[in-house]
């Protein structure tokens, strides 16, 4: 039949005899050029898009770089330097409105003699931040210690004041601009981690009590927004605690982004935990861990590593959302800019723009870093799965 | 009440006796009746091979043990303890078994290492040092020290069993239970782990094995059980067991797993 129509092979068997031949790789072209036509133009849709972006790149950043830097005024007393005038007819971004402004963004209105004291809670927040982020840091468990417990304490005590040591107390209504910020995107990122996971659990229980609180307060408080958290959290908590105890406004507004930024939390951790194979949980009980230790050891660890890059991205939008504190009265560092940029002193068309120009440029750089920072993990991730 | 006092009974009567005792066991998934009427004595130092068709119940029998699974009828007392639901007792039981998994389990997260001291130190409170010592000692008798800092994802699968075997055994437990431990591997793997299985047995280890190796139930079982459709169908020395199967739905399942 169709076999018999073949020719036949001189032999199906094989073995080999000798080693094979060391071949080195096939060269491959190098060069610029061959990059640009392999990468930007391999097909003629590519090729358009490249063309597209480069159009739209010449027409956004050559003005943009004049406004923000060829024509920008670098210095200068006040609104005259930053008026147009015969030798500057084209007026940029004003640096030196937000230079003599720069202080009152960092520290708002706290009272000058005293702003050592927030630089000490930037250097003790980027030594806490430090130690916790660098993945290979020694005694990591002293820096969690550090970070989730004497900087809180540290922080209250020196920024608010304790007369006993010889520091005056400054009533949180003098807080505002970046330290105020830092502090409340802090709260709301340290909170929400382990209130997240709780909730997480919560949502995965067996106890049916358990799970529906968890579920009624997660879907509740994603399900408004931002805004609405924060009124209740200012206009409603004092309705329920005597007004003696009644919290102050700031505590308040972290009460409010502390229960928002859970709730985010709680979903992410979730998808982490929903990861973990059932066997890994069988594996720990069989070794008599238990509930927690099983969490604990075995279960959290893999969950969060998975999820750390769905956590700095809630972490990113926590940074940005800070911003609506200003709402409930809180003098943040937009509201900061908000106030400088009225000034009558400075009053000139470009003010405002360079203000909201500033405030972009320190959020775009603080998210930026986050984000490199997730990549980092993530990709450490995967070489340590490649292992 | 009752409880206590029918424990206090089963622990005297049972302490040097059997080391696991299941009476009357009842189990059900929703409407699904998966083990029925299941009475099963296991002597201290007795190996017990467990077979039977896909689906017949052998894992959720032996997770019962462990309370892996729970049950809703009949006792199961392991260790001389009535296996309730009381969540001290099961952990207490659970140091006392060791369990092999199919899949392994072992923590992707930690070193070989530290998957093997991870339970001594936290549930025996064993000082590291120590912890490492019994682990580095079992280590080598799986024939793996050399892999002790390594990544389970760094391990062939034989040798991922092996340090699973090594993990379980790091708990000094006084039971080792084996759920297919050999089903998962590559052929030229099963012989490492089955060797290392067999080294245990001659050690006096009492173990519940479920498997498809009839060479190892040949070699070191002292029981052979045969499951199916939850219940227990035949209860024989292996000599006995395969050369003369008494039930004929033993005889089927032989034939067909003898003719592979
Ligand atoms: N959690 C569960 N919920 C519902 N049914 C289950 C559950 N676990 C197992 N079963 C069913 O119970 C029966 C017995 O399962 P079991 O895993 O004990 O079988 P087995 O004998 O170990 O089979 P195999 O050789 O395939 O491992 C099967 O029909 C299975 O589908
Ligand atoms: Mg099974």
């Amino acid at each position: 039949m169709a076999q018999e129509t073949r020719p036949k092979p001189v032999s199906i068997a094989y073995v080999r005899t000798a080693p094979p031949a060391q071949v080195a790789p096939p060269m491959t072209a190098h060069g610029p050029l061959r990059w640009i036509k392999e990468n930007l133009f391999s097909s003629w849709f590519n090729g358009l898009l490249t063309l597209l972006v480069i159009a739209l790149l010449l027409w956004i950043v050559p003005p943009l770089l004049r406004f923000l830097v060829i024509d920008a005024v670098w210095s200068g007393a006040d609104r005259t330097a930053c008026l147009p005038s015969q030798e500057h007819p084209e007026v940029g971004a004003c640096w030196a409105f937000v230079r003599e402004w720069f202080s009152f963004f960092i520290y708002g209105p706290y009272p000058v003699d005293e702003r050592w004291r927030v630089d000490l809670f930037f250097v003790l927040l980027a030594f806490g931040t430090g130690w916790m982020l660098w993945l290979n840091a020694p005694r990591r468990d002293l820096g969690a210690l550090f970070f989730f417990v004497a900087l809180p304490i540290l922080t209250v005590l020196l920024l608010r004041g304790f007369p006993l040591l010889g520091l005056p107390i400054v009533d949180t209504t003098k807080w505002g601009g970046l330290f105020v910020t830092l502090i409340v995107a802090a709260v709301g990122i340290v909170v929400s981690l382990p209130i997240g996971v709780l909730l997480a659990l919560g949502r995965r229980s067996d106890m049916p009590a358990v799970k529906l609180v968890s579920t009624l307060f997660i879907e509740f408080v994603r399900g408004v927004p931002l805004i609405t958290v924060l009124f209740m959290a200012s206009v409603m908590l004092p309705l329920f605690v005597p007004p003696a105890l009644s919290p102050d406004k700031l505590v308040r507004a972290l009460i409010g982004i502390a229960l928002f930024s859970s709730a985010y939390m709680a979903e992410v951790v979730r998808a982490g935990l929903q990861s973990i194979p059932k066997g890994q949980y069988e594996a720990a009980q069989a070794l008599g861990l238990g509930y927690w230790r099983t969490l604990a050891l075995v279960v959290l660890p893999q969950a969060l590593t998975v999820t750390i890059p769905n956590i700095v991205n809630s972490f990113i939008a926590l940074f940005k959302d800070t911003t609506l504190v200003f709402i409930v009265g809180i003098f943040d560092f937009l509201r900061t800019i908000e106030i400088a940029r009225i000034d009558p002193r400075w009053a000139t068309p470009v003010t405002s723009f360079t203000g909201y120009a500033f405030a972009a440029l320190f959020y775009f750089v603080a998210c930026h870093l986050m984000s490199r920072y997730a990549r980092g993990i993530e990709r450490r991730r995967s070489a340590a799965e490649r292992r | 009440m009752d409880e206590a006092v029918e424990n206090s009974r089963s622990t005297d009567a049972l302490a040097a006796s059997d080391a696991v005792e299941i009476i009357g066991l009842h189990k059900w998934f929703g409407d699904f009746h998966v083990l029925v009427d299941i009475n099963l004595r296991v002597a201290r130092g007795e190996r017990i091979v467990i077979c039977g068709p896909s689906g017949s119940g052998k894992s959720t029998l032996i997770r019962c043990v462990n309370a892996l699974e729970t049950y809703q009828r009949g006792e199961v007392i392991v260790d001389g303890v009535l296996l309730t639901h009381d969540l001290k007792r099961v952990d207490e039981i659970r140091r006392e078994v060791g369990m092999v998994f199919q899949q392994f389990n072992l923590f992707p997260h930690l070193t070989v290492m530290e998957n093997c001291t991870l339970a001594p130190i936290h549930v025996r409170k064993m000082p590291r040092k120590e912890a490492e010592a019994v682990a580095m000692h079992y280590l080598t008798r799986v024939r793996i020290p050399e892999q002790a800092q390594k990544y389970p994802a760094q391990l062939s699968g034989g040798q991922q069993q092996r340090v699973a075997i090594a993990r379980a055994l790091c708990m000094n437990p006084k039971i080792m239970m084996f759920d297919e431990p050999t089903s998962s591997l590559d052929p030229e793997m099963v012989k490492e782990v089955l060797d290392t299985m067999v080294a245990l047995a001659l050690d006096g280890m009492t173990m519940l094995v479920v498997t498809h190796e009839m060479g190892f139930a040949r070699q070191v079982a002292d029981r052979v059980v045969f499951m199916d459709e939850g219940q227990i169908i035949e209860i024989n020395e292996p000599e006995a067991f395969f050369s003369a199967p008494q039930h004929e739905r033993t005889r089927a399942f032989l034939g067909q797993i003898l003719a592979r």
